[in-house]
């Protein structure tokens, strides 16, 4: 019996029952559908904050306090060490003095508070930064100045403002010269910064820019709280981490500070979102499981309905291996339709949370929803198949 | 010539724990050309007989000679490729696939023997013509009345040129109009050299053959 006319036998009979072969073939569309739209969430997520971290500069690295480890061992807390922190600015002194391949060393710290301007009030992120922020994050002012070193040195209340922040505090005012209050403290606005947008979903524009000495005083803290260092490129990143930690090693214990580039973090996100992604994945598995399993329960009781038609057939001379493949490649039908399907609405569902939602369709999503409904099709099939390939033709010719 | 002969045949099923010896030390011999009428009550071993003459199960002992060569300890797939080529069924209830055109009834045996799709047709309409059918190859067994429907299922035991026609109370769900069409319709496949075992309750039916075989208790009398 060739294989075309097993097909077209399969096909004839699953015709006959529309309705239920359709809501069959739905189960498998829907767990299809679910692991590719669940992995292009992931793996967009992934590629989406992988490309915002290094929209940070890959000349960056950053030293934190304490030991930082973002690995999958779930060991440290990042950022547990911010209250210990024992930099000083000595310690930049140091870095600049006696590293090579340096540009800048910025004292970093980062806060959050309340603005006010004449009633209104907003939360922000509140920054202490050098002055050469402008030249590391490439942002620059448009209006207004960035504060001086002069201003720095001498801790002055002055700020720099993101586009948000004007909007929210001062309207249709301009800014430059206005008072700004951050918690109980006044300072003055110097400037407003371009616009950047939102980086891994913060909003880069709701940011106040203060000197760092100023934010130390602002939050009452006597160490610097994390520096900000600029290879001078971002080929030369390795031996920078090196000559960091060699220079702060003099000072500072093992445990004391971390540096990481920007290449690491990424590596540690995307690797965490790696995992978040596959589990996602399994999760839609099992309802590809769950269409499996009602594959197999219409097969046997389909293969019970026909009982009679199995024994007509063995009568006839079918011989127990082409009932058997007969069966299979009916559940193989249906699989395969519900995973066709469920493919193309897979990705018309990423392409369409697309638009508000970064996705990507990994290609290989789409061969493994592929495989997996093709294998659920035989393994779910191949119980009722052997089933009815055993029936034997005198019992099922008798059947009523 | 012999086509086929039983000997010694016994057959004996294990429902539970006590044995059924539904046939006993059972011989009988089929020749070209015979048009043999089984009849016997109900429990009788009449039913075992026709499905190891067609070769739908095979003997506890004894052996079953089909064209010179022993049957008996065949496995499931050379049994089923024996029903295929050489062996053709008709039932009481039909038993067409309910799905499908006349043309696709028929045509089934050939599908499993692997008959190229020309020759099927070809095929399928010789025998179409000899049940009297022309007019019905595109419709559906529910389309179509019970005498029609079994002139199908003969037309579908026909189609591969067995060499026995087995009918297990063909006449048994048509009237007897009908049912007599249906025994005409063998005696002339008979005439033109075709071979029938027929299991019947009805005395008027049985006379049709040229052999009638009574069987009681898994013996034949």
């Amino acid at each position: 019996m060739d294989f075309l006319e097993l097909i077209k036998v399969s096909l004839d009979a699953l015709r006959i029952n529309k309705t239920r072969s359709g809501l069959t073939i739905l189960g498998i569309v829907i767990g299809v559908m679910s692991v590719i739209l669940l992995i292009s969430i992931g793996s967009g997520l992934q590629t989406y904050i992988t490309e915002q971290l290094e929209g940070l500069g890959g000349d960056s690295l950053f030293v934190f306090p304490g030991e930082l480890s973002f690995g999958t061992d779930g060991g440290g807390t990042p950022g547990a060490g911010v209250a210990n922190s024992k930099f000083t600015f000595d310690h930049i002194k140091d870095l600049e003095r006696e590293a090579k391949t340096i540009k800048t060393v910025m004292a970093y710290i980062e806060n959050n508070g309340t603005m006010g301007y004449k009633g209104k009030t907003t939360v922000t992120q509140v920054s202490g930064v050098g002055v050469e922020y402008s030249d590391v994050r490439d942002q620059y002012v448009t209006e207004g100045s960035f504060f001086s070193q002069s201003q720095y040195n001498s801790a002055k209340k002055v700020a720099v403002i993101g586009t948000t922040v004007v909007e929210d505090l001062y309207g249709q005012e301009d800014p430059i010269g206005k008072k700004l209050t951050i918690s109980d403290q006044t300072y003055i606005v110097l400037g407003v910064l371009e616009e950047k947008g939102a980086l891994g979903g913060v909003d880069m524009d709701n940011q106040v820019f203060i000197p760092a000495t100023t934010a130390m005083r602002q939050f009452d803290m006597e160490n610097i709280q994390s520096l900000w260092v600029q290879s001078i490129s971002s080929e030369t990143i390795p031996e920078t981490k090196a000559e960091i930690e060699k220079i702060l090693l003099k000072t500072l214990d093992e445990d004391e500070f971390s540096v990481l580039d920007t290449k690491s973090i990424s590596g540690m996100i995307s690797n965490i979102l790696g995992i978040l992604t596959a589990a996602l994945g399994g999760i839609a598995a099992i309802s590809l499981v769950v269409g499996g399993i009602g594959v197999m329960n219409i097969m046997l009781v389909s293969v019970t309905e026909r009982t009679r038609e199995i024994g007509l057939r063995k009568a006839v001379g079918a011989t127990p291996k082409a009932i058997l493949i007969q069966f299979i490649i009916e559940a193989v039908i249906l699989s395969f339709f519900g995973g066709a399907i469920g493919i193309l609405l897979g990705i018309l569902g990423s392409l369409a949370i697309g638009q508000f939602f970064t996705t990507t369709v990994a290609p290989w999503s789409i061969i493994l929803a592929f495989c997996v409904s093709a294998f659920v099709g035989i393994v779910f099939g191949v119980a009722p198949a052997a089933k009815a390939s055993k029936l034997n033709p005198i019992e099922a010719l008798r059947y009523e | 010539m012999s086509l086929l002969k039983l000997v010694n045949v016994s057959k004996t099923y294990l429902p539970d724990s006590h044995a059924v010896e539904a046939l006993k030390k059972t011989s009988l011999e089929i020749k070209k050309g015979d048009f043999i009428a089984i009849m016997g009550p109900s429990g009788s071993g009449k039913s075992t007989l026709m499905h190891l003459i067609g070769c739908l199960d095979i003997p506890t002992s004894g052996k079953v000679i089909f064209e010179g060569k022993d049957v008996s300890s065949l496995s499931e797939a050379e049994l089923a490729r024996i029903r295929n080529q050489k062996i053709g069924f008709v039932f009481q209830t039909f038993n067409l696939i309910p799905r499908v055109t006349t043309l696709a009834n028929v045509e089934l045996p050939l599908i499993y023997a692997g008959v190229n799709k020309q020759e099927r047709l070809k095929r399928v309409k010789e025998v179409i013509n000899k049940v009297g059918l022309e007019e019905r190859l595109g419709h559906f067994p529910n389309q179509l009345s019970g005498g029609e429907q079994q002139r199908v299922a003969i037309a579908r035991a026909l189609v591969n040129k067995p060499t026995i026609i087995l009918a297990d109370e063909p006449t048994g769900n048509l009237d007897s109009k009908t049912g007599r069409e249906i025994i005409d319709l063998f005696t002339k496949l008979n005439r033109e050299g075709n071979t029938f075992v027929m299991v019947t309750h009805d005395q008027e039916i049985a006379k049709s053959a040229n052999n009638i075989i009574k069987i009681k208790d898994g013996e034949i009398i």
